[in-house]
């Protein structure tokens, strides 16, 4: 029992962090219909730049503290996501308006491409690390209640801590502020929105800056755990059962279905995997997703829709 | 000579439904295979054969394959290089296990492995649209990544996880040299664009395309979208399957899964959206410009490196090389979406009113 | 009119369907006989289109019975319906955008052509004779409608009554014995309408098929129907012949008071 707990747990901290990139895609494709392939090189991208950074400034600057230069460091790499983000739909979204999901889909994986090649040309293409000071060590919790306690990783519970906040903080965003109010009438129906004045791009770009941020976190939480290289773009594939499962559309869809997908993604690891030789977590949260849709083709929340003719 | 249709006049639906309507066309193929089947081989040297013309080949196939799915019957996939792979592996499979099994015996057995893999992953296609496909094709690249990296029977207990092939032949013919190889996947490659562009112009080609542009009046007419969607995952596995037996057998000779990796399924599909969506001769254009592109950046930068008096590592170049890559095919799907292959009908067009536009 | 009205050929009865919390249809019967033209009329959203669609089971009613020649269906399905010789046209047009004019008439034979994938894949045997019988038949349907100058052209480029006409085209080369027509002439001009109303007789005069349409325009109405269901608000409000639908108040209050 405890041990299942550990795994479940577990499942629900990486969890937290697939329900945040996970909320990447689902802002972007809300406002713009843009099924964003290029999350996982932004995440990469952004982990690059952090790692690099915090590695260049204490030379720049002549301090020594850590904490500063990972402060500084998060404060350029933000402003370079910000910058992307603009170039995106400066040279990129506003040309291929109208266009079809599958275009816009290899538009993405286009950026994705440039991005990846931008980063390794730019930052270098060894493997780095970012020392945020996460605590690396484990701890016992709840040493009373089951025999053993339980075993929990210190540095997965921060990070899915701050993952849970960004999250919140973010569904607050587009429930309570004006522009996420204007957001959200973009995702309902853009040239209604255009014609009560909101204007369109702006909520592109700021769509994209707030996917940015979000690589950039999920870049620094992934990259202090497994180091800055470029298997941090299966990051996001690694996210992306959860938007089918969740929908493309729904913010509490993409937090849940993380969940879901992070547990279902440990628990069949742990109690699956030695039985057909590991690995597997991968597909199987495909699967997992995939047999879902054909009981439920709408996704978690989503309603059921009947075409009209 | 002028190119036009006009004089050309059809005296029975049957000429008017051939596949190449008018003259001049049916003379430029004609040329066009001669040129492939008899100049090329007396031109083309070794490297040409292995580094550009049977890869283009097999990928063309491949495209097509990726064609009739996602261009004609408007089915989304991100795992055609699983459908590569599951071909590729099978006739492997078919090839060392059965006593005596021919080569084209085991590509078309892939073949038709991969068909009954791409029915079983096109189930959720009945489901679910757009994305929410693409996203679930990946479920097909991710898994036979993982099965055949850890399920050891479909390697045959290879140590290393690799596999190879050798002493291959067709009816008693070595299929060796690379000029023997280019001549076998160029046949193959006739035969299934042939195929191809039959079933396009026919009763279930129209039933994919019906699904593709309005699925609900495609049903009220009394076609099955299971049927429609099924038969298309079929087919079009079908041409990735010996694609990959192609690719695995003829060209690479020794592989490894990540041959047919989820870069390969993205590759793909670049091929058909810049080639052309819903366009055989798409399929070629495609493949042609995503087989040269690399080859020609990779001689390029190096030497536009030294004219400006910078010397490019390779790491250096394989970057950047990426970078050109992802920058050109959006540059591409802004300036022209419907791919090279309107851009060609276009140029057609004009053609056909050349000297005397209206 | 010398056309002979059969039997009842389709009943409704007792249908309801509802989308959530919309009711689109609340309890509706009516019956067509073989060979008329029946006309439903009603305000927009009055549920006519919804009615078109229990009948080839694009939508599932939730109550209700749909008999066709004798055969009771608690639900329809667009294949059933179509084998069973439902045919019907789109409000809003639903061609194939992408395909031609020849082709997406072409489909319409889908049901009749036999030939297997791999025969149409080798362009052999049943799958060439198909696609050479069934273009003649397509050529008949093109020449009557009198479109054979934009046979070859895409859908997509045709001005919106062309695209009607072809939509039609697309219908009648299933040979059906019911065509179902949703607003076939709305947005035409006067012109375009005449040539519509004409086509629909003939179908009806020398194919025998019987008709179900929706339209707006009274006057078309008049003058092709022979009897008259009147929708409002998903209810049925009349019933019968046009001159007494047109007499009946409540038709005069809800459908004409509404659009006037
Ligand atoms: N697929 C659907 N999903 C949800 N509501 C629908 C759907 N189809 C029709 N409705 C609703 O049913 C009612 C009747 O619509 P419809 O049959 O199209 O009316 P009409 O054709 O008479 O204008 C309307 O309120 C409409 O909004
Ligand atoms: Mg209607």
């Amino acid at each position: 029992m405890g041990f299942f707990l550990e795994v479940l747990i577990g499942g629900l901290m990486t969890g937290m962090l697939y329900s945040l990139v996970a909320l990447g895609f689902v802002l972007i494709f809300k406002a713009s219909g843009v099924f964003n392939f290029a999350q996982g090189a932004m995440v990469l991208f952004a982990a690059l730049a952090m790692a690099r950074f915090s590695e260049w400034i204490p030379g720049w600057l002549g301090v020594d503290n850590l904490m500063v230069a990972n402060i500084l460091a998060f404060i350029i790499a933000a402003f370079l996501m910000f910058v992307v983000a603009w170039l995106i739909e400066r040279l990129v979204l506003r040309h291929l308006v109208n266009q079809e999901g599958a275009t816009l889909l290899m538009a993405t994986l286009g950026i994705a491409y440039f991005i990846d090649g931008l980063g390794q040309t730019v930052f270098g293409s060894d493997i780095y690390k970012i020392d945020v000071g996460m605590p690396k060590e484990p701890v016992m919790v709840l040493q009373g209640v089951f025999e053993g306690g339980l075993l929990i990783n210190k540095e997965d519970f921060i990070a899915a801590l701050v993952a849970a906040m960004l999250v919140a903080a973010l569904a607050l965003f587009f429930q309570k502020t004006a522009t996420g109010r204007a957001l959200r009438a973009v995702a309902d129906d853009h040239q209604a929105a255009q014609s009560i004045g909101i204007p369109l791009n702006r909520i592109w770009v700021i769509v994209w800056c707030v996917a940015g941020v979000v690589a950039l976190v999920a870049g620094i939480i992934w990259g202090s755990k497994m180091g800055v290289q470029f298997s941090l773009v299966t990051v996001a594939l690694r996210a992306l059962p959860v938007v089918i499962l969740g929908g493309l559309t729904s913010v509490p869809g993409a937090i849940i279905g993380g969940l879901i997908i992070g547990v279902g993604e440990k628990v069949s690891e742990v109690y699956l995997g030695p039985l057909v030789g590991g690995g597997i977590e991968i597909w199987f949260a495909y699967m997992l997703a995939l047999v879902f849709l054909l009981f439920r083709p709408q996704g978690l929340f989503g309603e059921k829709i009947i075409d009209r003719v | 000579m002028i190119y036009r249709e006009n004089g050309q006049f059809k005296t029975s639906y049957a000429a008017d439904q051939q596949i190449f309507p008018i003259l001049q066309d049916r003379w430029a193929i004609l040329g066009i295979l001669v040129f492939a089947f008899v100049a090329v081989p007396l031109l083309a040297d070794e490297y040409m054969f292995r580094a550009i013309l049977i890869p283009f080949l097999i990928l063309s196939l491949a495209a097509l394959g990726v064609n009739l799915l996602v261009g004609y019957c408007g089915q989304i996939t991100l795992g055609a290089g699983a459908f590569m792979a599951v071909g590729a592996y099978a006739a492997y499979n078919f090839f060392i296990r059965v006593d005596g099994m021919p080569l084209i015996g085991a590509l078309l057995l892939g073949g038709f492995t991969s068909a009954a893999v791409g029915v079983v992953f096109g189930v959720p296609s009945l489901r679910v649209r757009g994305l929410y496909l693409a996203v679930a094709t990946l479920a097909a690249q991710f898994f036979w990544d993982w099965a055949f990296l850890r399920i050891k029977w479909f390697t045959n207990y290879s140590s290393s996880g690799s596999v190879s092939v050798s002493n291959l032949s067709l009816f008693g013919f070595p299929v060796e040299s690379p000029t023997e190889k280019y001549l076998f996947c160029l046949a193959v490659l006739v035969v299934f664009a042939l195929l191809a562009k039959n079933m396009t112009r026919g009763a279930i080609g129209r039933q994919w395309m019906a699904i593709r542009d309005m699925d609900v009046a495609a049903e009220v007419i009394g076609i099955r979208p299971m049927y429609a969607k099924l038969s298309a995952f079929a087919v079009s596995s079908f041409f990735l399957g010996v694609a990959g037996g192609l690719w695995g057998f003829v060209h690479l000779g020794a592989w490894e899964p990540a041959a047919f990796s989820l870069d390969r399924s993205f590759q793909l599909l670049f091929m058909v959206i810049i080639g052309g969506l819903g366009s055989i001769m798409g399929s070629f254009f495609g493949a042609a410009f995503i087989v040269i592109l690399p080859i020609f950046l990779n001689q390029m930068l190096p030497w536009l490196g030294d004219l400006v008096g910078v010397s490019i590592s390779t790491a250096g170049v394989s970057h950047a090389e990426i970078m050109i890559f992802g920058a050109l095919i959006v540059f591409f799907l802004i300036v022209e979406p419907h791919g090279i292959a309107r851009l060609w009908s276009t140029a057609k067009e004009k053609l056909r009113l050349w000297p005397f536009p209206h | 009119m010398a056309r002979l009205i059969g039997e009842v050929i389709l009943d409704l009865q007792n249908v309801s369907l509802s989308f959530g919390g919309v009711n689109a249809l609340v309890d509706i019967s009516f019956d067509v006989r073989e060979h008329e033209v029946r006309a439903i009329i009603g305000p927009n959203g009055a549920g006519k289109s919804s009615m078109l669609n229990v009948i080839n089971g694009v939508y599932r009613p939730q109550a209700g019975e749909i008999i066709l020649r004798g055969e009771h269906f608690r639900q329809m399905n667009p294949y059933k319906a179509a084998c069973a010789g439902i045919a019907r046209t789109f409000q809003n047009i639903a061609l194939f955008k992408g395909m031609s004019v020849l082709d997406n008439i072409m489909t319409g034979r889908n049901l009749k052509m036999k030939a297997n994938i791999f025969q149409q894949a080798f362009w052999m045997g049943a799958a060439q004779r198909e696609e050479l019988e069934h273009r003649a038949k397509v050529e008949e349907i093109i020449d009557f409608l009198e479109i054979q100058h934009i046979r070859k052209t895409p859908v997509g480029r045709l001005p919106y009554g062309l695209q009607k006409r072809v939509d039609l085209a697309r219908a009648l080369a299933m040979e059906p014995q019911i065509l179902l027509l949703d607003e076939p002439m709305a947005g035409m001009n006067i012109e375009e309408k005449q040539d519509m109303s004409r086509f629909i007789l003939d179908v009806n005069d020398q194919m025998g098929t019987t008709i179900v349409l929706i339209e707006h325009d009274m006057g078309v109405v008049m003058d092709v129907s022979d009897r008259v269901v009147v929708l409002d608000y998903g209810k049925k409000i009349g019933d019968g012949s046009p001159d007494e639908v047109r007499g009946n108040p409540e038709v005069i209050s809800a459908y004409l008071g509404a659009s006037h």
